[in-house]
């Protein structure tokens, strides 16, 4: 009897456990790892809309839980791997310095997918993924170059790397296409968030001339002082990371928005699916990574179609920003005519091209 | 009836030891009013935050890993408080000592020789000396408070990492991105148990407090520095140096950070980049204090800090409370340790309300 009842019992035991394993009855745990707070825009913030846009699209199928302002030091490791012991079956770390604490958890957790943002070294289950950003850059550029009476626009910026080098030279050779006159002047101010020292920047820079700024750090102070200043001196503002018309409701002309939604559910597809076979993602327009902030209404209508003309014309892969000629400061061509910059120097950039009046610091 | 606080005759040695305790014993209670106005049950809260960093032996493991700079840091730091020194630049000798180690690693890179580690180590302490030296000069010769000077080098340390990691320093493979080469094997800190991150920091670190502690209370040294710190004229009239007494609490201070900066960069880290500490330099100040700048409660108060942070990351995940919870708890543990700290020297009592 005894014998029967355990045999039965370990028979729908048996068959209770393989429904529930062809049902995937338990939603997949997704982990993000983020460098600062979620807050309301910036870097941080586009990354959690991003997680969010996938949650929704993957309703029941997944959980989501992140864990922010993570050290990008000793500390992450662990967070990293806590996450990955806890369960949670596909794992982003979104910031660079994440890179080398990601590929040290991940040998210990091979049935764990993870998903590095904007690193350069990728694993058997480690994939990484970037936005080609200079793409919008470009773009902001030509509205700037259309839309300035000062002929100079000012610039941002967090630190040479090369994203935001890229970042720097699109937009001045987006806004040099359409006006031969016009200069970037940069202003570094070595942080990725300090909203104080971008204000003072963004203040000098509209203070020598600039009627059009922008930046590269996390902040909205930059939109918000063209904002300020819009009245008085004309001030215009292009976004970045977030749309921020929020923070400039007139004096954003548009911006350069990061769009990750689409790319968290396409390989959380792919990896449940089974499909995943790993990841070194660099996309840009085409792939709706990321998108022009909404156009403000006071730009010209022609200006409008040109710039949609030419994000048609990137998407189909007709025109490339780093189209040769390219000739930095110095004078040296660094592509030449009728070839496009390829990502490998492009991932190497550390010059500005003709058209930046600042001189980049020595080291 | 009426509270007055009644100065003591003498501070009480009783109070000095139960003052930390009590405040341990407060910020626990306000954590779990805290659990509670946040909605969330106070034992699931208590359990998270506090059991669950230690639930296993990698958890333990990283405690100690945690508790490392920590301990180094307030070590060399409680000697000069002891004196009067007020050195708030701990994070800075951090950085600089991280650096001068870290350059034998990259100088050195590939070298096999068993020199190299150890020449690290004495190189870290040396850089953070070094950094240490220059307010103690300042305020020896030219009187300059060591608060203000000290602190200041934080920022000239924090950018001179950025400027070495984003410049001359920075790996040529790495694609611009700011850090240095990875460090190799041989210019990596040895584990003391395989399957964790814990290294033999520790054992420096444990090393540290004994030689603090035979310092403080077995040395004719450490002694005229009790005594300059706690009645500097007495001290004066002795005869002791009040500048040799500023001399060895600053270099203490920033020998001990530079271990700690090159522990971390040749530990857990493995390389130099722009974030090589989330502040241990400043979080040891209340670490020292919370000890009694005594090295077995600096033992046990950088256990119990290592564990607020790691309890901190515990309540993300699990409570979905916002990263600022570690913070909340090491500042009301500060709070109250000062609070307690005035029942040291005052009394309380209930006297009746005059008429």
């Amino acid at each position: 009897m005894n014998h029967r009842n355990t045999a039965l019992a370990s028979l729908v035991g048996a068959a209770l456990l393989a429904s529930t394993a062809l049902m995937g009855a338990e939603p997949v745990k997704i982990g993000f790892v983020y460098v600062s707070p979620v807050g309301d825009a910036g870097w941080t913030f586009q990354h959690d809309q991003g997680r969010k846009q996938m949650e929704a699209a993957m309703k029941g199928a997944v959980t989501t839980k992140f864990i922010e302002n993570v050290p990008e030091g000793a500390d992450a490791e662990r967070i990293i791997r806590q996450l990955a012991q806890d369960g949670n079956q596909i794992i982003f770390t979104t910031s660079f310095g994440y890179m080398n604490p990601t590929l040290k958890v991940a040998p210990a957790f091979p049935g764990v997918a993870f998903f590095h943002a904007t690193g350069y070294k990728t694993a058997k289950n480690v994939g990484i993924y970037n936005a080609r950003f200079y793409e919008g850059r470009y773009l902001n550029g030509v509205i700037a170059g259309k839309m300035t009476k000062s002929n100079i626009a000012g610039y941002v910026a967090a630190f040479p790397i090369p994203e935001v080098m890229q970042g720097i030279n699109a937009f001045t050779r987006g806004m040099k296409s359409v006006n031969p006159k016009a200069e970037v002047r940069v202003i570094w101010v070595n942080s990725w968030f300090d909203p104080g020292k971008e204000r003072e920047a963004a203040m000098t820079l509209i203070s020598q001339g600039a009627d059009m700024i922008t930046h590269h750090t996390d902040s909205t102070a930059v939109v918000q002082a063209a904002e300020e200043k819009h009245k008085e001196k004309g001030t215009w503002s292009f976004s970045y990371h977030s749309d921020m018309a929020k923070y400039g409701p007139t004096a954003q002309l548009s911006g350069t928005t990061h769009i990750w939604g689409d790319f968290y559910t396409k390989v959380v597809k792919e990896v449940l699916d089974k499909k995943w076979t790993g990841t070194n993602v660099w996309g840009g327009l085409k792939d709706g990574m990321i998108k022009l902030a909404p156009l403000n209404a006071a730009i010209p209508a022609d200006v409008k179609k040109q710039v949609a003309k030419l994000e048609g014309e990137i998407k189909a892969g007709k025109f490339h920003p780093f189209a040769g000629p390219v000739v930095d400061q110095e004078g040296k061509e660094r592509v030449a005519k009728g070839k496009n910059m390829t990502d490998a120097e492009m991932g190497a950039m550390n010059y500005y091209v003709q058209g930046v009046a600042s001189t980049l610091p020595k080291n | 009836m009426w509270l007055k606080f009644e100065q003591r005759p003498e501070p009480s040695k009783v109070m000095t030891y139960l003052s930390p305790l009590l405040a341990v014993g407060l910020m626990f209670l306000s954590g779990l009013i805290l659990f509670l106005v946040l909605g969330k049950s106070p034992v699931e809260g208590f359990k998270v935050f506090f059991l669950n960093p230690l639930r296993d032996s990698y958890g333990v493991a990283e405690l100690f890993l945690k508790a490392t700079p920590l301990m180094l840091c307030a070590v060399g730091l409680s000697v000069g408080f002891k004196a009067n020194v007020w050195n708030i630049g701990a994070e800075g000798q951090l950085l600089i000592g991280a650096l001068a180690g870290g350059w034998l690693a990259l100088h050195f890179e590939g070298s096999t020789s068993r020199l190299l580690l150890p020449g690290m180590i004495v190189a870290g302490a040396l850089g953070g000396m070094a950094w240490a030296a220059i307010p103690a000069f300042l305020r020896t010769r030219f009187n300059a408070n060591e608060i203000l000077t000290s602190l200041m080098l934080v920022y000239v340390a924090e950018l001179m990492v950025s400027w070495l990691v984003h410049g001359p320093w920075k790996d040529p493979d790495g694609f611009n991105f700011p850090q240095t080469k990875l460090f190799s094997a041989t210019a990596t800190l040895p584990l003391l148990l395989a399957g964790t991150r814990v290294n033999v920091a520790l054992i420096f670190a444990i090393g540290a407090l004994v030689v603090g502690w035979i310092f403080m209370n077995r040395s004719f040294m450490g002694y005229q520095m009790k005594v300059a710190g706690q009645a500097e004229f007495a001290g004066r009239y002795a005869g002791f140096s009040a500048k040799r007494s500023v001399w060895i609490g600053m270099l203490a201070g920033g020998a001990m950070a530079g271990v700690a900066g090159i522990s971390e960069v040749a530990g857990p880290i493995g390389q130099i980049t722009e974030h090589i500490s989330p502040g241990y330099g400043f979080a040891a100040m209340i670490v020292a204090f919370v000890g009694r700048l005594s090295p077995i409660g600096i033992f046990f108060s950088s256990l119990l800090m290592a564990l607020l942070y790691m309890g901190g990351e515990q309540a993300q995940q699990y409570l979905n409370l916002p990263s600022s919870i570690s913070k909340v708890f090491q500042g009301m543990l500060l709070f109250f340790l000062l609070g307690s700290d005035v029942f040291i020297n005052f009394r309380p009592r209930l006297v009746r309300r005059r008429k």
